[in-house]
């Protein structure tokens, strides 16, 4: 099997065996769910808030599965392994993002189509939120990917990958949410596709920098 | 001159008066430059007095930037040469950053609230700059959360090299998303040439800034290598 399979396999079964994507999902409807609470039922105001809050609650979502990602590796010495392997590290850095992607990131767009409809969106917007969270996780990701392997080693890092990694969620998700509500699509789809696939061209790169330094 | 400092010992030989000589530099010029741009300087047409705190504000954004561009160039040379002293430096120069960014701010939301009628406004250029304050906070917490020393500085230079990459994204992002959201900007492109008198004042303000942050740096760098040292001959002495 290639490295790029067998990290791919062995992330997805580990994802899975951790709850896979139900405690990401929960949190995302979670948050949403608050979202009427505090500003109150009214229809014509979650038609405006309401598309942009779904893309608040996916980056959280995605946040949120940051800080374990190659914590447990370090830990466990599969990051050695990693290193001693004969493929790039930036693959495997790559595989291992390609999982996450397919494992919360498509789970939490799909999700997103329900969320949108419930905060009074459109109906025929809906495919294009699903679509941009799509791409928007897949931004996500490759910025987390810096955040999670320049923290692996802190103890309860959870505050400090948030404030390293959401002055990168910044572009993804001005051009999410404005494809989200709607305006000026074809622009910021555009533009939204261009941050995530460099995200994932560019992620993965600083994230194996990062983690040679940790192991170290 | 980077080749002959790049050695510590001439390194602390040199910042030993050069830091106090930008100091009292940084010292003078802001002693005339306050007065000059605070009573001096021809008030603006349309602002009046209030424009004056634009010598605050103004060398601040341009500095809090530098700063940046020098942690950068620190980073770089920091993760191809592997040179200790441009972590040390990297690292001194990121709290001033922080503070000539949050000057900025501070004082951009002063003048804001009697000259537009409101304190913060989500501006293209103020929402870059919240971002590059932010990558600041981030940047020296990441390098006060790793306790080995070599570690956290390499990772902060990898950290501050993906700033680099992300801020001009986040500068055009931003322009395009405030164009969009905000058709009619309070901001005026208006009153771009800049007077002669009061480009005198703004200049020795921005030199002033540019010394202050030359002196404090060194004297970040001096402080931290003096740690080093006291924390080694500890090591030295309990190993004995």
């Amino acid at each position: 099997m290639s490295p790029f399979a067998a990290t791919f396999r062995r992330e997805l079964a580990l994802l899975w065996a951790g709850g896979g994507a139900l405690a990401p999902l929960g949190y995302f409807f979670g948050a949403t769910m608050l979202v009427p609470l505090a500003m109150g039922p009214d229809r014509a105001l979650l038609e405006v808030a309401g598309p942009p809050l779904v893309w608040i609650a996916a980056a959280l979502a995605m946040l949120a599965m940051l800080e374990r990602l190659f914590q447990a590796d370090l830990e466990d010495g599969s990051l050695d392994q990693m290193l001693l392997s004969p493929a790039p590290l930036e693959l495997i850095v790559f595989a291992k993002g390609a999982a996450l992607w397919v494992a919360i990131g498509l789970p939490l767009a799909i999700a997103g189509a329900p969320v949108a409809i419930a905060l009074q969106a459109p109906l025929e917007r809906v495919p294009l939120i699903v679509a941009s969270l799509a791409l928007g996780t897949a931004a996500f990701v490759g910025a987390g990917l810096i955040g999670a392997a320049l923290t692996a080693s802190v103890k309860r890092a959870g505050v400090l990958l948030a404030l390293i990694v959401l002055p990168l969620f910044a572009p993804p998700v001005i051009f999410g949410a404005s494809v989200a509500s709607g305006e000026d699509v074809g622009a910021a789809l555009t533009i939204l596709t261009a941050c995530a696939l460099a995200g994932a061209a560019l992620g993965p790169i600083a994230a194996a920098a990062a983690l040679r330094l940790q192991a170290e | 001159m980077f080749a002959f400092l790049a050695n510590p010992a001439r390194f602390m030989a040199f910042s030993a008066w050069a830091a106090p000589v930008l100091l009292a530099g940084a010292l003078i010029l802001f002693a005339a430059g306050i007065p000059w741009a605070l009573f001096y300087s021809p008030p603006d047409y349309q602002m009046g007095d209030t424009a004056r705190i634009m010598y605050i504000h103004v060398p601040a954004a341009w500095w809090s930037m530098g700063v940046f561009a020098f942690m950068v160039g620190a980073s770089f040379v920091s993760l191809v040469w592997r040179h200790v002293l441009a972590d040390v430096a990297a690292r001194a120069a990121a709290p001033v950053g922080a503070v000539f960014a949050a000057i900025c701010l501070v004082t951009g939301s002063l003048w804001g609230a009697p000259t537009w009628g409101t304190w913060w406004e989500w501006d293209g250029r103020m929402t870059s700059m919240l971002v590059l304050f932010v990558t600041y906070l981030g940047y020296i917490a990441l390098w006060s959360a790793i306790e080995d020393e070599e570690r956290a500085a390499r990772l902060a230079a990898i950290l501050c090299l993906v700033g680099a990459i992300n801020l001009p994204i986040v500068k055009f992002s931003v322009d395009w998303w405030s164009t969009l959201h905000q058709p009619a900007s309070i901001m005026r492109s208006g009153g771009s040439a800049i007077h002669a008198e009061m480009l005198g004042p703004l200049l020795t303000m921005a030199g002033a800034y540019l010394l202050l942050f030359g002196a404090l740096t060194l004297m970040n760098m001096r402080s931290a290598i003096f740690r080093r040292r006291v924390e080694n001959a500890e090591l030295r002495k309990a190993q004995s």
